[in-house]
């Protein structure tokens, strides 16, 4: 495969027009999942609620008042083509450059601290974003890209559990965090599940899995099934949607997973909340 | 599912009326504080400096709104999660802080305050801020502007709506 240069600038009018269109539109599955969700509700509050959040999707772009006021931290994976190099910037400083420029012109709340612990200052346009980058055979650059808002991102969680542990130790832990999270990380959740790995890759796996466009099943049976398990669990915690009872807590599952120490089976869960915005594009 | 219109200030008689899982459609003036403007908040009362509105006649929004673009009333405006003001909360209710407006669960201690004071915690629906900036008649920064989002801003609301959760 002969080499492909792909301009910096490129990149950066593709990352700009991703972040301005998440801003206004979640996963185009929510509103079809939501819509049928309130047609099987009868409870008139639990109504109230769905339909709230359908409005506020048909709303949001044509007002062009972000879905939600907490716009997040930027998370990009990056796929970079084996065959393919970028021309100019590296390709972290291109995906802040936009970072910045988009916070800046579609008023984007500054939500990123300076330092975690000592000096809580704003650092007033957004970046850092939080980019993973992995090489890839081929000669195209993928890029999936997020808002992850605070809320539902401090209710995940991991968990290095013993190898011994079963499937229902799994599903319980799952359900666990769900129930702990409760209306805080606003439901109805989309979870992003990493199970195996080490430590970090089993995070990296639930944050990636959340990236998946929702309705995509595990290619494997056996975690195809458990997705399915794991959301009928959940959906049976009564938590429900903002949390006002029922049986929309989540909206969707969605496994990765990855060969692991004799020692360790680690799972990862990541919280999403309902405004599920995240785009993937190919260059 | 009942639903109350209610104009602050709050009173006791709107309280009484109010269950667990009804809608209010709220209009006034209130103001918003997350965790940094709670903490000076509370240092200031602490200190023995007295406040700069009277917590009894308004509302406390958990809430760091957006940027106002141009042309614009408002941002994008919606509910932070409640539960990291607990440590806050008390306190503020017992300096007559009656109505508080955010997302998720309260501690056992402060759903405790609310009732033993006759209190109310309304739940704003997260997620939906394109719907809510619809209710906003003005927003303006009042205090610690170099907190950006995370300062108190003044809010016009009309019929902003709402969920008791806690009374």
């Amino acid at each position: 495969m002969e080499v492909r240069f792909i301009d910096d600038q490129l990149i950066y009018n593709t990352v700009y027009e991703a972040i301005k269109y998440v801003t206004y539109h979640p996963d185009p599955a929510i509103t079809s999942l939501l819509q049928k969700a309130l047609a099987n509700e009868n409870d008139e509050l639990r109504k109230d609620v769905l339909d709230s959040l359908i409005q506020n999707i048909e709303l949001s772009p044509r007002v062009t008042i972000p879905l939600c006021q907490d716009t997040g931290t930027l998370v990009v994976f990056v796929e970079l083509g084996n065959c393919c190099i970028i021309k100019g910037k590296p390709i972290d400083s291109i995906i802040n450059d936009a970072l910045i420029k988009a916070s800046a012109d579609l008023y984007l709340r500054a939500s990123i601290v300076n330092d975690p612990l000592f000096n809580r200052s704003n650092i007033n346009n957004n970046h850092p974003a939080i980019v993973h980058t992995r090489i890839v055979e081929g000669d195209k650059l993928k890029l999936k890209i997020a808002q992850k808002g605070g809320g539902a991102e401090n209710m995940s969680r991991i968990r290095m559990m013993l190898p011994t542990c079963t499937v229902q130790d799994v599903i319980d832990f799952v359900v666990e965090t769900v129930a702990i999270a409760g209306a805080k990380a606003c439901p109805p959740l989309i979870l992003g599940i990493g199970i195996g790995g080490n430590f970090e890759q089993c995070a990296m796996m639930a944050k990636e899995a959340l990236l998946k466009p929702i309705g995509t099943i595990s290619s494997e049976t056996r975690y195809a099934k458990l997705e399915h398990c794991i959301l009928s669990a959940v959906n049976s915690t009564g938590i429900g949607a903002q949390g006002m009872g029922g049986d929309l807590t989540a909206l969707s599952v969605q496994i990765m997973h990855a060969p692991c120490h004799i020692a360790s089976l680690p799972v990862a869960v990541n919280i999403q909340c309902h405004a599920h915005r995240h785009i993937e594009i190919e260059i | 599912m009942t639903t109350h219109i209610l104009s602050l200030p709050i009173c006791i008689q709107d309280i009484e009326k109010f269950s667990i899982g009804d809608k209010v459609l709220l209009s006034g003036t209130i103001y918003t504080a997350r965790d940094a403007a709670h903490k000076k908040l509370v240092d200031l009362v602490s200190n023995g400096n007295t406040l700069p509105f009277n917590l009894a006649d308004t509302a406390i929004f958990y809430c760091g709104p957006s940027p106002t673009p141009p042309g614009k009333v408002c941002g994008a405006i919606g509910p932070t999660t409640s539960s990291r003001m607990d440590v806050y909360t008390i306190n503020m209710i017992e300096r007559g802080l009656r109505l508080m407006i955010g997302k998720g669960e309260r501690s056992p201690e402060v759903v405790e305050t609310i009732r033993a004071y006759k209190a109310v915690y309304l739940s704003c629906l997260g997620g939906i801020s394109a719907l809510l900036s619809q209710s906003i008649v003005s927003c303006e920064t009042f205090l610690w502007p170099e907190l950006g989002a995370e300062a108190v801003f003044k809010l016009v609301v009309n019929n902003m709506p709402a969920y008791v959760s806690v009374v």
